[in-house]
């Protein structure tokens, strides 16, 4: 046998992908896969087929997503035991999360979601210093909040979802049905995306500017439990009871959050453009790749995006007689997805790259808010359920 | 997007340069900007509004020219549908123009590429191997397919070429994608108003403005049952029904009939304990037209889940009061001693009435089954919400035109252990309501309350009670001048409220006075209008020689509280509810789209299309192995279309591999190495 074909067995006998799984991947997709058929046996008679439907495509789609992204094997684990915790201490008794001590102070959906406000916020602080004394220690503490909070937010809304069933029975729903609960989704979604990213590039110092809109939508959400009592579990207007939810919803914050995590690499990238051997220079990734990071992102978001708009196109032909209204916040979703569309053909089609384009993503940023929020806030529309 | 060598130009004619200018890229970027901003033109500016609120919003000037642009129906404007159609012929453009070179591209494996071309690559590299060349044919072909490229090889003489070809299916993506948007706009321009345009255009179609009922309207505003598309309301009360819908178009409507009849059976609404609607539910009877003889269909349609009947779409959209039948009493004000005369009549309708304030339309708006407030925190009763029962809403127009908008409750409310009936009263729509509590006496009735009213408007019994509270002798000329101010301020008090009491005290009596002045006449005012009470209380039989109970007198306190707001009040009568019978209106969408799934099915190419283009990269390798003193030299040339960060990576290693296979040793750094994406 000659060097070559020694090299060549050797180079293309590699393991397919199921192959390549480890003992924990399979661990993981067992204990999904309980939790699934555990909910399907226990509430089947709660769902109608699409939901059905929707559980069992969300059990393989987080099976599949813990095989891709690994660290999220660790967050669902972490998630579904302290969920549960709370659940078994709840019992059938709302009122138990003002005397139980674990529920008022940590897992409780408000004490959760305080714990998640907290840690953002410290972690986007600990991210600037890390970035601005160059300690990787201060790094990886930030990283480890942004972890922490990442999963307390998550508890959070898996605990409200049940609280809202212990208020009574007809008023629980999926936690995604105003702009309080989104709120947190919009954090946490932007929040992993950037966690993920951040793994790949192995450079966390991205993580102080993202952080940053992540503590701005925290800033937004205490303001609206204090001073607007949000945080209230409300029951469903009749045109929002539908499966459709579960699943527009969520798309729809996918593509706000990579929106918001290019806008920020943006921002980064023009401070960096600027004086790219400077301070900041040197500690960030590179201009190309940050270029890179920002086309990847609004791909993504662009993608989920294009698949909300779709998805509520349907949900609005079932529930308002058309699939397109003009009514504002579709209107305002168009014009996101026609301002993401422009952006796209300028950097595939016309090879644009890098300043034109941060500044596009940071305009970009601020139309999707106003379509997030500011539709919601000066506008009326069918969409009012979230008004401030 | 192109990587091609451009074709050598050739004299331009008109018909190419208008085809290069509709699919230039730049057009479709302007597009994409301009329908961006005049879309979100029509949220803010809110659209199909009544014409009338326009006129105030704006003024008759900046009305007319704002009317001019189409700016209060944008979205079926024709300079929008103008830029909706240069969007589609642009895309159309693009992709007839470039789909064939690109599946084109998609098969084809070019080898007659040049070395200096390959060299011009920005990932390209040349090694020499010592291996065989059927060898290292054989190894680069396998290491190039197992790393996802479809390869192919020709000979020409003593050289090899590989050409590998992957991700080609991104190219599908950018057809994909972008024949979606063709299908996507003509699905919508089927379900949009081109044919009824045209139709006003030619004269077959005008808008009805006027407000008439539906078997009324003149064929010129009514569509019959063969048009294909439409989007109609209509609002059927219980046991009513309809063969018809009106679809809105700009200041006016147009009627379309239906091939059917809906019958409204009944209208639920369902609440949580906090009042808020939990479902609304139609019980529907569809009756074929075309077919009499067939079997009615039963169903009940709600929110989220419409009817779908030969292809017609019935939504639950709306509900509201379909003329509930009220039985009302109407206090006079200015005749309390009269009998309350009834009223029987219905929501939506109005009553003339002649009052001795002059003629007055009664306009009953509303009626509500319930209400349900929040309570304060820490109520005694434990509860969060309660209902304070039924109510009307009703308008009392003056001859001038103009308004005031009240609110009744059916049921007294309870205060302490005192019974009053609520009503509110606004003067503009954008107020909110001031409240009126009415006392109730002993049996539940306004009784008591209009007597003494009767009372206090009776001008001897009324004098003969300030003669008695300043108990001055008759013919007294100073004692008369006194009694006449008292009078005077009586009426004052009565006619015109408490208000314009203060408003004399500041006109005539100096500032450091007032309050003491202002104290005096409330007191003597008390006693006169407690003389007249009292005697109120004697002719209902009470025992006056015993003290008056405090309900009594808390009565009496609630009264001249009452008399006090009594004239802004405005109405000359209050409304009392005696009886109702609810019936509701239920309102209907119905819809009829064929557009529907082509638009569907754009949207299901649109997402295939953008995962392809977005994750499937085409990217292409070249190998030349050329014979060259004892062994060969090897050039290998990659292009990505995009992602070239990712492809940087993946060239390191296929070219780190191929370097391995052919023998000529590693590379100092790999992509991993330096620390890239993998």
């Amino acid at each position: 046998m000659s060097v070559t074909q020694e090299y060549l067995a050797q180079a293309l006998n590699q393991p397919a992908w199921y192959q390549r799984l480890g003992a924990y991947d399979w661990l993981f997709g067992l204990f999904v896969l309980i939790g699934v058929g555990y909910a399907y046996s226990d509430f089947r008679h709660l769902m109608d087929a699409y939901e059905v439907g929707i559980l069992f495509a969300s059990g393989a789609g987080l099976i599949a997503f813990g095989w891709f992204w690994k660290p999220m094997r660790g967050l669902t684990i972490a998630v579904a035991l302290l969920s549960l915790a709370a659940i078994g201490l709840y019992g059938d008794e709302l009122a138990r999360g003002e005397q139980n001590f674990f529920l008022k102070f940590l897992i409780s959906s408000q004490s959760a979601i305080m714990w998640m406000s907290a840690l953002y916020v410290l972690a986007t602080l600990t991210y600037w210093f890390a970035l601005a004394i160059r300690s990787d220690f201060a790094g990886r503490t930030a990283t480890a909040m942004t972890w922490c909070a990442t999963t307390m937010g998550w508890v959070g809304l898996m605990v409200r979802w049940r609280e809202s069933y212990l208020i009574s029975h007809d008023v629980g729903h999926i936690p995604v049905s105003n702009l309080y609960e989104v709120f947190i989704l919009f954090a946490l979604i932007t929040a992993m995306l950037y966690l993920h990213y951040e793994r790949r590039y192995a450079n966390r110092n991205l993580g102080a500017f993202v952080l940053t809109v992540v503590s701005a939508a925290v800033a937004f959400l205490l303001w609206y439990t204090f001073d607007r009592g949000a945080h209230e579990i409300q029951p469903l207007v009749p045109a929002l009871q539908s499966y459709w939810m579960k699943i527009h919803v969520p798309a729809n914050f996918v593509g706000y959050g990579a929106f918001a995590l290019a806008a920020m690499i943006g921002v980064a990238y023009l401070l960096v453009e600027r004086r790219p051997e400077g301070f900041l220079g040197r500690a960030m990734p590179t201009l190309t790749q940050m270029d890179d990071l920002m086309y990847k992102s609004i791909a993504l978001g662009f993608a989920f995006f294009t698949i909300a708009t779709v998805l509520g196109a349907m949900w609005a032909a079932e529930a308002w007689g058309g699939y397109w209204s003009w009514d504002p916040k579709e209107t305002w979703a168009l014009i996101v997805w026609l301002n993401y569309a422009a952006w796209l053909h300028l950097r595939l089609t016309k090879g644009w790259r890098g300043k034109p384009l941060a500044w596009w993503a940071i305009v970009g940023l601020f139309v999707t808010l106003f379509a997030f929020v500011g539709v919601n806030m000066f506008l009326s529309g069918l969409h009012s359920y979230g008004t401030l | 997007m192109s990587t091609e060598i451009r074709p050598t130009p050739r004299p331009r004619r008109l018909g190419d340069i208008l085809l290069e200018f509709l699919g230039s890229m730049n057009l479709a970027i302007s597009l994409l900007v301009v329908i961006g901003i005049a879309s979100a033109i029509g949220t803010v500016l809110k659209q199909n509004e009544p014409y009338n609120n326009y006129k105030i919003k704006f003024g008759d000037f900046w009305f007319e020219v704002f009317r001019s642009l189409d700016l209060y129906d944008i979205y079926g404007s024709n300079w929008f549908l103008l830029l909706l159609g240069f969007l589609l012929l642009s895309t159309s453009v693009c992709v007839a123009r470039n789909a064939p070179r690109m599946l084109h591209e998609m098969r084809t494996f070019r080898f007659n590429v040049q070395e200096k071309s390959l060299r011009a690559f920005h990932h390209h590299d040349e090694w020499h191997s010592h291996a065989p060349h059927a060898e290292l044919v054989e190894a680069a072909t396998a290491l190039m397919g197992h790393a996802g490229y479809r390869v192919k090889g020709d000979r020409d003489g003593a050289v090899t070429t590989l050409a590998g070809l992957r991700g080609m299916a991104g190219r599908i993506g950018y057809i994909l994608s972008h024949t979606a948007i063709v299908v996507i706009c003509l699905g919508g321009l089927l379900d949009g108003n081109i044919p009824l345009k045209l139709a006003e255009f030619s004269g077959e179609l005008k808008p009805e403005l006027r407000d008439m009922p539906a078997n009324e309207v003149p064929a010129i505003s009514t569509l019959g049952t063969d048009n294909h598309s439409f989007r109609g309301s209509v609002s059927i009360p219980e046991g009513a029904r309809a063969n018809f819908v009106f679809l809105q178009l700009r200041d006016g409507y147009l009627k379309q009939e239906l091939p059917f009849t809906v019958a409204l059976q009944d209208f639920r609404i369902e609440h949580y304990s906090t009042g808020m609607p939990k479902s609304f539910e139609s019980d529907l009877i569809i009756y074929d037209d075309q077919n009499p003889d067939a079997e009615p269909l039963h169903q009940t349609i709600r929110v989220n889940h419409p009817l779908i009947y030969n292809g017609y779409a019935i939504y639950q959209s709306s509900f509201s009061d379909g003329g509930s039948k009220l039985k009302l009493a109407a206090w006079s004000f200015d005749a309390p001693e009269a009998e309350p005369f009834i009223i029987d009549s219905a929501v939506n309708r109005s009553v003339d009435l002649e009052t001795p304030r002059g003629d007055r339309r009664l306009e009953l708006t509303e009626f509500k089954a319930f209400n349900i407030f929040p309570l304060p925190e820490g109520d005694p009763s434990g509860k969060k919400h309660r209902n304070y029962g039924p109510s009307i809403t009703f308008k009392v127009r003056r001859p001038n035109g103009t308004a005031f908008e009240y609110q009744n409750y059916m049921l007294p409310i309870e205060q302490d252990g005192a019974r009053y009936y609520l009503t509110g009263m606004r003067a503009t729509p954008s107020d909110q309501f001031g409240f009126l509590h009415l006392p109730l006496d002993r049996k539940g009735s306004l009784e008591r309350f209009m007597h003494f009213l009767a009372r206090v408007h009776d001008r001897e019994r009324l004098n003969a009670a300030i003669a008695n509270e300043t108990s001055s002798a008759v013919g007294d000329e100073r004692a008369e001048q006194v009694n006449g101010a008292i009078a005077h301020l009586a009426e004052l008090f009565l006619d015109q409220g408490i208000d314009a009491l203060i408003a004399e005290m500041e006109e005539k009596v100096e500032p450091e006075q007032r309050q003491a002045a202002l104290d005096a006449y409330i007191k003597v005012i008390q006693g006169v209008f407690g003389t007249l009470y009292l005697e109120v209380l004697e002719e209902e039989g009470i025992d006056l020689s015993q003290d008056v109970t405090a309900a009594d007198t808390r009565f009496f306190d609630d009264s001249m509280t009452a008399l006090s707001t009594l004239a802004p009040y405005g109405s000359p009568f209050y409304l009392e509810l005696k009886s109702f019978e609810q019936v509701e209106a239920s309102g209907l969408q119905i819809t009829k789209s064929p557009g529907k799934d082509i638009v569907y099915l754009g949207s299901a190419l649109l997402i295939a299309g953008i995962f392809f283009m977005f994750y499937l990269h085409p990217r292409k390798l070249w190998l030349r192995i050329v014979p060259d003193g004892d062994g060969s030299r090897l050039l290998l040339a990659g292009n990505s279309v995009r992602n070239h960060a990712d492809f940087d990576a993946e060239f390191d290693k296929l070219r780190a591999q191929l370097r391995r296979a052919s023998g000529a040793g590693d590379l100092g750094a790999t992509a991993d190495e330096r620390g890239t994406a993998v």
